[in-house]
C-alpha cells in the first residue's frame, strides 16, 4: 500500500473557554492517502472545521492549541512546524476553501490581484507572469471570458462565481491537499452541483486529495471516497462512503443519515419516517469526558456507555465503529 | 385532505415589484419585478410547496400571499375574503387566520421578550382576549410544540436553534390561523435538528387541519413535506405539479436540472440519474430577457424561447407548465438527454 500523504495520530487540539480548557478534538486519528477524496461528517460544533485549522495551523491564537499528537504530512511533522514553515506550506502545499465565498474574498482588491498575489509570494513569478497564469486558472474554474473578469471586484461576482475564484486561487499552487469546508452551503443546489463538477474534474486532472467537510450526507456521496464522522471532537465511524450510508454501524450515523428526507430513485405514495435524533450536541463543557458523549441522545444506551469511552473496533473489513454496542447493531 | 375540497387560498395573477430606481425629468422609473402574474391555490389541510433558487420571488410571493408586502397587481383570495380590498379591523381579523413562521430562529424572536410574551404576542394584537385565556392558551402551545411549561420565563438565547424554531411555531399556531406560511423553517437548523422540526409541523398539521404554504430551496424536504408543488424561476412559476408527477416525470427543463442536480445517498438514484448542468447564473431581474426567462441557460432551447414568453399551460393530469417545448403529449424536453 502506498504511503500516507497526511498522517494524523492522536490529535488533541483544546480550547480556552470560559469554563476552562476544552478538548474540542480528542484522540482523533486518520490518514489520507494522494489523491483521495475523504469527507467529515458530523453536525456543527463537532470539530470538523477545527480540523482543518488544526491541520492547516491556523487555530486562533492564544485560544486553540494543538495539546498533543501529530500531524505528519510527508514525513513532517506540522504540529511543532515554524509559523515560517507553515506560512510556505499553507497555499503552496495544503490549501483550503471556506463556506462563505462572500466574505472569504477581500472586496478593494480585484480577483486578478487576488489570485496573483498568491502565485507571486509563493511560486516567486513576476508581475506579468502571475497575471497571466490568473487568467488561466479563472478559465480552469469556467469563468465565463476570464480576460475581461480579472479586473473585477468580488462583488461584481455572484456567489458561484466567487467560490469559483476561492477554488482557483486555492488551487494556484497545485497543493497537494485541498480542504473544502462547506464549499457549497451557501449556493443554490444547480450552482452547488457546478462547483462539485468542477472540484471532481479538478482533482482528476491534477491528483490534489480533497477533505470534504460538510453535514450533507448527499454531497459525502457524490463527492467522496471514505467518510469520517465525527461528533464532539471524536471520531465515531469510519468507512468506505456508499458501505457507511447502506449500513451504517453508529448509532450517530444511522441517526444522521435517516434523519434527512431523501430524493430516491422513484418516489412513492408514502413518505419516508424521519428518524429524530433527539436533544443536542453536548456542550464543550462535556468534552473530552471519560464516556460516551452520544449516550445521551442514543437508543441503544446502557451504563457501560456512561462508564467509558468507547473503543474503535471493526464493524466489517473496511469499516470502524466506535460504539458499546456494535454487536447488538450488526 | 378535505372532502368539499375548497381552496383556502386562491392567489391569481400576482404580481410583486420593487422600485429600483426612478428618473423624476424623465418621469421614467425602473422596477424589478419580483413576482410575475403568479397564480396559484391551496386546498383546505394540503400543504403547496413553492421551491427555486435565492432570488427566483419565492419569499416575496408568500409575503405578498399574506399582505406583507404590496401587490401592485392581481388578486388574493383567502377562505372567501378578497385579502386586497380588507382594511384596518377586517384586515385585522384576516390576519389572524394567516400566520408566518420564519427561517431564522436566531432573528425571528425578540432577545428581550421571554417565551411566553413572544408566542402571546400575536394574541395582544389581533385577539381581545383575557389575559386569563392568553395564558391558557400560551400552556397548551407549549405543550402542543414540545416544551416544557417552565421554559415559558426563558429568554431565547437560552433556548437552542431548534427549540428556539418551536417558539416560532407556537407563535404562529397562538391564533389559531388557518393557513401558516413556513418560509424555509429548517433550513438554518442542524441536520438531526431538522427531522424533529419537519415531524412536528406534520404533527400539527393534522392535529389542528392546518393548511400550510411550505418555501423551500431543499427539494428533499419538500418531496416529503408537499401534496402540490409549484417551481419558480426568475419571478415567474414554470411547472406546477402534484408531488409524485413533478419528481417522478418532471416536465420543464428547469425542474427537471434542478432535480437532477440534487446530491444523493442513494446509489441507485445516482447510477440512473444524469446530471443536467445548467451552464451559468440567472440573467439580471432588473432586464428579464425577452421570451422564457431560462432560454440562455436552457440545454434545448429553440428559436422560439427566446422570442415569445410562455405562458403557464395545463398538460394533463392538472400538471401545468411554461415550456414551448413541452407539447401536449406532456414528454420532457430533455427526455433524449436523461
Amino acid at each position: 500500500m502506498t504511503e500516507p500523504l497526511l498522517s494524523i495520530k492522536n490529535l488533541r487540539i483544546e480550547l480556552n473557554t470560559r469554563d476552562g480548557v476544552a478538548p474540542v478534538i480528542d484522540d482523533f486519528s486518520f490518514d489520507l492517502f494522494p489523491g483521495e477524496a475523504i469527507s467529515f461528517v458530523g453536525e456543527s460544533g463537532c470539530g470538523k472545521s477545527m480540523t482543518a485549522l488544526g491541520i492547516m495551523g491556523l487555530l486562533p491564537e492564544g485560544v486553540g492549541k494543538i495539546a498533543s499528537g501529530s500531524i505528519n504530512f510527508s514525513g513532517e511533522d506540522l504540529s511543532s512546524a515554524e509559523p515560517k514553515r507553515m506560512r510556505n506550506i499553507r497555499g503552496n502545499e495544503i490549501s483550503m476553501i471556506f463556506q462563505e465565498p462572500m466574505t472569504s474574498l477581500n472586496p478593494v482588491y480585484t480577483i486578478g490581484e487576488q489570485i496573483a498575489e498568491v502565485l507571486r509570494a509563493h511560486q516567486g513569478l513576476s508581475k506579468q507572469a502571475s497575471w497571466a497564469k490568473a487568467i488561466e486558472l479563472l478559465d480552469a474554474v469556467r469563468i465565463p471570458n476570464p480576460q475581461a473578469r480579472i479586473s473585477d471586484y468580488p462583488f461584481q461576482m455572484s456567489g458561484g462565481q466567487r467560490q469559483r475564484v476561492m477554488i482557483a486561487i486555492a488551487l494556484a499552487c497545485e497543493p497537494k491537499i485541498l480542504i473544502a469546508d462547506e464549499p457549497t452551503t451557501a449556493l443554490d443546489v444547480t450552482v452547488q452541483a457546478q462547483i462539485f463538477d468542477l472540484l471532481n474534474d479538478l482533482r482528476k486532472q491534477t491528483g490534489t486529495a480533497i477533505i470534504l467537510i460538510t453535514h450533507d450526507m448527499g454531497a459525502v456521496a457524490e463527492m467522496a471516497e471514505r467518510m469520517i464522522v465525527m461528533y464532539a471532537g471524536r471520531k465515531v465511524e469510519e468507512g468506505p462512503v456508499q458501505q457507511v450510508i447502506d449500513n451504517a454501524g453508529h448509532p450517530y450515523t444511522q441517526g444522521l443519515i435517516s434523519c434527512v428526507p431523501h430524493i430516491l430513485e422513484k418516489l412513492t405514495a408514502e413518505r419516508q419516517t424521519l428518524q429524530e435524533v433527539p436533544g443536542i450536541v453536548p456542550s464543550l463543557r462535556d468534552f473530552g469526558k471519560d464516556r460516551c458523549l452520544f449516550a445521551s441522545r442514543c437508543k441503544y444506551v446502557s451504563e457501560k456507555c456512561n462508564n467509558a469511552r468507547p473503543t474503535e473496533n471493526k464493524f466489517s473489513s473496511s469499516q470502524t465503529v466506535a460504539c458499546w454496542h456494535t454487536e447488538s447493531i450488526q | 385532505m378535505s372532502l368539499t375540497n375548497t381552496a383556502l387560498l386562491k392567489v391569481e395573477n400576482l404580481g410583486v415589484r420593487f422600485l429600483m430606481k426612478s428618473n423624476m425629468l424623465l418621469g421614467k422609473k425602473t422596477y424589478l419585478y419580483a413576482v410575475d402574474d403568479v397564480s396559484f391555490e391551496i386546498q383546505r389541510g394540503e400543504t403547496l410547496a413553492i421551491v427555486g433558487e435565492s432570488g427566483s420571488g419565492k419569499t416575496t410571493a408568500a409575503l405578498a400571499a399574506a399582505r406583507l408586502v404590496k401587490a401592485y397587481t392581481g388578486k388574493i383570495t383567502l377562505d372567501n375574503t378578497d385579502m386586497l380590498q380588507i382594511q384596518k379591523e377586517k384586515l385585522r381579523q384576516a390576519r389572524t387566520k394567516v400566520q408566518f413562521i420564519f427561517q431564522d430562529p436566531y432573528s425571528s424572536l425578540n432577545p428581550r421578550l421571554r417565551a411566553e410574551e413572544i408566542v402571546k404576542e400575536p394574541l395582544n394584537s389581533l385577539t381581545n382576549f383575557s389575559s386569563q385565556k392568553k395564558q391558557t392558551l400560551v400552556n397548551d402551545l407549549f405543550s402542543a410544540v414540545g416544551l416544557r411549561p417552565e421554559q415559558q420565563r426563558l429568554f431565547p438565547h437560552q433556548f437552542s436553534g431548534g427549540q428556539r424554531q418551536r417558539i416560532g411555531i407556537a407563535r404562529a399556531l397562538a391564533t389559531q390561523p388557518e393557513l401558516i406560511i413556513c418560509d424555509e423553517p429548517v433550513s438554518a437548523l442542524d441536520v438531526a435538528v431538522q427531522a424533529q422540526i419537519l415531524n412536528l409541523l406534520r404533527e400539527l398539521q393534522s392535529k389542528f387541519e392546518l393548511t400550510y404554504l411550505f418555501i423551500s430551496h431543499d427539494l428533499g424536504v419538500v418531496q416529503h413535506m408537499c401534496d402540490q408543488i409549484a417551481v419558480m424561476y426568475m419571478g415567474k412559476i414554470v411547472e406546477y405539479a402534484d408531488r409524485l408527477s413533478l419528481f417522478n416525470s418532471p416536465l420543464h427543463p428547469y425542474t427537471s436540472a434542478l432535480l437532477s442536480a440534487i446530491p444523493s445517498v442513494d446509489q441507485k438514484r445516482r447510477e440512473s440519474t444524469k446530471r443536467i448542468l445548467i451552464p451559468g447564473d440567472p440573467p439580471d431581474p432588473i432586464n428579464p430577457p425577452k421570451g422564457c426567462r431560462f432560454a440562455n441557460r436552457c440545454p434545448v432551447a429553440k428559436d422560439i424561447c427566446s422570442q415569445k414568453e410562455p405562458k403557464l399551460q395545463n398538460t394533463k393530469n392538472n400538471h401545468k407548465v411554461a415550456c414551448h417545448l413541452v407539447g401536449e403529449t406532456a414528454v420532457s424536453p430533455l427526455k433524449h438527454l436523461l
